[in-house]
């Protein structure tokens, strides 16, 4: 990893010209790049009006680089990962447009490990990728980044020819005189263009004149990924490298009591059992010797504090959190003086499921200590935190470790953790020469950091038309956020954990939602994919679903009739239900169900159809998705990343459950904790809603609206309301 | 005690007890990092390869069971004319997202073709649902293979 844009003799804007703009300054400075060539810093990051940026400090704090060499190449170094969800094929989009060079003419460079330069605005200042904000954090930054670099680059061959710059133009990285038919590539023109005025102002294409946003360009990552060439974490080979595999305590907060480890050291391919406080490792020449080495260990754990935890005793404590009041997430009019004069009174209690994340590729790090430095090969989404967390493990500063990061075979919130990295470092420290940590599927399961268990409790009053008069709702949980992103949690409230449940599309006027803070005993939780919204949308759409279903009206009329001060909102239902044909009669024990979202700053409805067996079997058959995610960068991507989001919101609503006894996770493999799976796949059409707002996030919406739509199916085939998630087909079942 | 194997059309000889799994010979003792661990149980199809073309789990598939048969894995799948037309039709329709399983998946879906150059929608679900993808591209390797076949 080249760390030269980093040490470049950037001239700031303060050195040039005293007129200038404020805002222009504050994100975007250019300058020579050292070793030649034209060098932009640049920040990413939400609101790009002043108050915004001015909000962020006076200072300038660059968090994305661009280098336009003297051969023409542009390299983007950015915070962003890939994990699956396209952004390295998007981002780079969004700065040749209006650079004016060919895709790939731009190659990405991920971002070393530093806080301090990559934190990203929109999760706390954390190093990270997640909650579907890379392409809203770089819309508008980097676009007037490339249109910045256009404009020095056809003033400096204008300059060279003597010409007026605006009878220059730029296409395919050359700057052409169209009157004399005059071309230069770019890579001749950067060194000149490095000391040409900095614009304080530059005219952004308008959407009708886009040529590479909004077509589908090709996944730059494929080719690696279907020849066996792409390099994933527990793809790392540094020489001499051992394999190691782990136990650790079944129960969380446990410890290692003692280890006979005579059988396992026998093991031929065995070098040696690492005992930490809370685990074991066997390291070998090769997984399969440590996993035979693990199984021959016998170990007696000394179970602690949570030894007795089971289901039974979380859901009693959740349900008692929410007798009691919480933080308000938001109130508007009065909900209890409307309560009691309303016609009708409707009330549920939900509940959400902890889950793991389930990526395919397990958790797995690869470490080597030494006295003087540690480094580190891990697939991870928030580099900086891997790197502070195996400094501190090594007990070295953080200038002495280097991280190598690798391709990640699936986040989905799972790998914003570093406990991975925690384990493997531990582990190291024991091993002289580098060590390679998998887990088996078996731990990754039941050492997973979970999505949170959810209770909700609810009502809502309807007036004398069944149209809603109150809308009351208090939840309990864990707060994510209050663990991983400190200052997101303030006054008992974060924003991820009341998405969905609050600033709903419908005209509600007496509103009032409230959060309880519950954390699960001893039971580590962590964002999974569509976070906050995961949980709240199903409990929002469903009892919305409950509510059209009291006053006996259709789901989607009546959800049309709240949708006035929402036109996007509206929309995008009127279309998936058109789309699905809505109301079109189905076959016996087979319903359509709605839902309708407005989170991650995209609009989507789903409408699922659904069949149920006589045994109480949900096969999901056809979901038809309407979105509205403002200006549509790669419609491919968006295409993929909705069916891959409702599948795995299918995966969760159909199996979804880690559950405990005894303070241990019953659930193990994929025997136990199933997976959606080919021949249980719906048909899936996605209708995309055309616009030049800004750009939605798309890698979770899919998934937060399918399951409210799959369980209000179930209710028009069955008549059973499900409350609680996943689904139970012995509730189901048809009866007589 | 040494084993030799045959892959890709190269012979290998390995020392490893003769209950090592495949998986781990080809991963952690020759360097052969395509072919995926996702379970170790046979329930996901990460580590699918063939041997003397059928689709087989390598995770369970111990060294000393391979005899003479002819392993071939993703790194040389290409090479065969299902597997360049798998792989190709891959690209095509943009299937991958993480991609960690899709080595497995089309070391499956090129048995499938190999052995069935028209496969039905029933013989896609057959072959292809021990292979899991937990970024749910099933759509896209259906219509995939179904591309693929076409081209046969």
């Amino acid at each position: 990893m080249t760390n030269d844009h980093l040490t470049s003799e950037t001239t700031t804007l303060d050195s040039r010209s005293s007129t200038a703009s404020l805002s222009r300054r504050k994100f975007l400075q250019v300058g020579a790049a050292v070793g030649g060539g034209l060098l932009l810093s640049l920040r990413l990051g939400f609101g790009t009006d002043a108050a915004a940026l001015a909000a962020d400090g006076d200072e300038f704090a660059p968090n994305a680089f661009i280098r336009i060499g003297s051969d023409g190449q542009v390299v983007l170094v950015m915070p962003y990962v890939e994990m699956g969800q396209g952004t390295y094929t998007s981002i780079p989009m969004l700065i040749a447009e209006e650079l004016e060079v060919d895709l790939p003419q731009v190659r990405l460079e991920h971002a070393p490990p530093n806080e301090k330069l990559y934190g990203n605005p929109a999760l706390g200042g954390v190093q990270a990728t997640g909650n579907s904000s890379a392409i809203r954090a770089a819309w508008l930054p980097l676009r007037q980044a490339g249109a910045t670099a256009r404009t020095m680059l056809i003033a400096a061959a204008a300059q060279h020819w003597n010409v007026a710059a605006s009878s220059c133009s730029a296409k395919g990285g050359q700057v052409l005189h169209e009157e004399t038919g005059r071309r230069i590539p770019y890579g001749e023109l950067v060194a000149a263009a490095a000391h040409m005025p900095v614009p304080e102002h530059v005219e952004l294409k308008r959407p009708d004149q886009f040529t590479l946003i909004g077509t589908p360009a090709k996944r730059l990552d494929a080719p690696a990924k279907v020849n066996g060439t792409a390099i994933y974490g527990i793809d790392a080979r540094p020489p001499g490298v051992k394999i190691a595999t782990l136990a650790q305590s079944p129960v969380f907060g446990g410890k290692v009591k003692s280890v006979d480890d005579a059988a396992a050291k026998a093991v031929n391919g065995v070098r040696q059992i690492v005992r930490l406080d809370d685990a074991v490792a066997v390291v070998a020449d090769h997984m399969g010797a440590a996993k035979k080495g693990l199984a021959a260990l016998a170990i007696e754990w000394d179970d602690g504090p949570h030894a007795a935890v089971d289901m039974q005793t979380i859901v009693n404590e959740l349900e008692a959190a929410t007798r009691n009041a919480g933080a308000v997430a938001q109130n508007i009019g009065d909900v209890d003086k409307a309560l009691a004069g309303a016609a009708t009174k409707v009330e549920a209690e939900y509940q959400l499921p902890f889950l793991a994340h389930a990526t395919m590729e397990p958790m797995n790090c690869t470490a080597h200590v030494r006295k003087d430095g540690c480094e580190i090969w891990v697939g991870n989404q928030a580099l900086a935190r891997a790197q502070a967390a195996a400094a501190t493990t090594a007990g070295l500063p953080l200038d002495k470790v280097v991280v190598h990061n690798h391709l990640i075979g699936g986040g989905f919130g799972r790998r914003l953790e570093a406990d991975g990295v925690i384990r493997a470092v531990e582990i190291a420290k024991h091993v002289d020469g580098p060590v390679k940590v998998v887990w088996t599927r078996e731990e990754d399961i039941q050492h997973d950091m979970y999505r949170p268990y959810w209770y909700d409790r609810l009502s809502a009053g309807l007036d004398d038309k069944g149209a809603p008069v109150a809308w009351n709702n208090r939840f309990a949980g864990s707060s994510v956020s209050a663990r991983w992103a400190p200052p997101f949690f303030r006054n008992g409230l974060d924003p991820d954990t009341t998405e969905g449940a609050i600033n709903l599309l419908y005209a509600l006027p007496n509103f009032h939602v409230e959060y309880v803070q519950k954390e699960p005993p001893g039971i580590p939780t962590a964002f999974w994919r569509s976070v906050g919204p995961s949980h709240n949308v199903f409990v929002t759409e469903s009892f919305m679903d409950e509510l059209a279903a009291a006053a006996k009206q259709d789901p989607v009329a009546y959800r049309l009739a709240l949708l006035d001060r929402s036109p996007r909102g509206k929309a995008v239902l009127a279309l998936a239900a058109e789309k699905a044909g809505w109301g079109q009669k189905l076959p016996e024990r087979t319903g359509r169900g709605v839902s309708l979202q407005f989170v991650f700053a995209t609009y989507m409805a789903h409408v699922a159809e659904v069949e149920v067996a006589d045994d109480g079997t949900v096969r999901v058959r056809r979901v038809v998705c309407a979105v509205d995610c403002g200006t549509v960068v790669n419609p491919d991507t968006v295409r993929a990343q909705i069916q891959s989001a409702i599948n795995f919101g299918i995966t969760a609503a159909l199996y979804g459950k880690i559950t405990l006894a005894n303070g241990r996770v019953e659930q193990t493999n994929f025997d136990t904790y199933q997976m959606l799976r080919m021949n249980e796949v719906p048909a899936i059409e996605v209708h995309i809603v055309q616009n030049t707002e800004s750009p939605g996030g798309m890698g979770e919406c899919g998934t937060s609206a399918i399951v409210p739509a799959v369980a209000n199916a179930v209710f028009a085939a069955t008549g059973k309301r499900l409350r609680k998630m996943p689904i139970d087909p012995t509730e189901l079942k048809r009866q007589g | 005690m040494a084993t030799t194997i045959s892959i890709n059309g190269q012979k290998h000889t390995i020392d490893a007890d003769g209950d090592t799994p495949l998986l781990w010979v080809l991963r952690d003792i020759l360097g052969m990092t395509g072919t995926k661990f996702g379970c170790g149980m046979a329930l996901c199809g990460a580590c699918t390869v063939h041997v003397d073309g059928v689709a087989t789990r390598s995770c369970i598939t111990p060294l000393d069971s391979v005899g003479t048969s002819e392993i071939t894995t993703i790194e040389a799948i290409g090479a065969t004319p299902a597997g360049a037309k798998i792989q190709k039709a891959w690209l095509d329709h943009e299937v991958v997202q993480c991609g960690y399983c899709q080595s497995g998946q089309i070391m499956s879906a090129t048995a499938l073709l190999a052995g069935n150059s028209h496969p039905t929608d029933a013989d896609i679900d057959d072959a292809m649902s021990g292979n899991i993808c937990r970024c749910g591209t099933y759509l896209r390797i259906r219509e995939a293979i179904k591309q693929a076949a076409q081209s046969s």
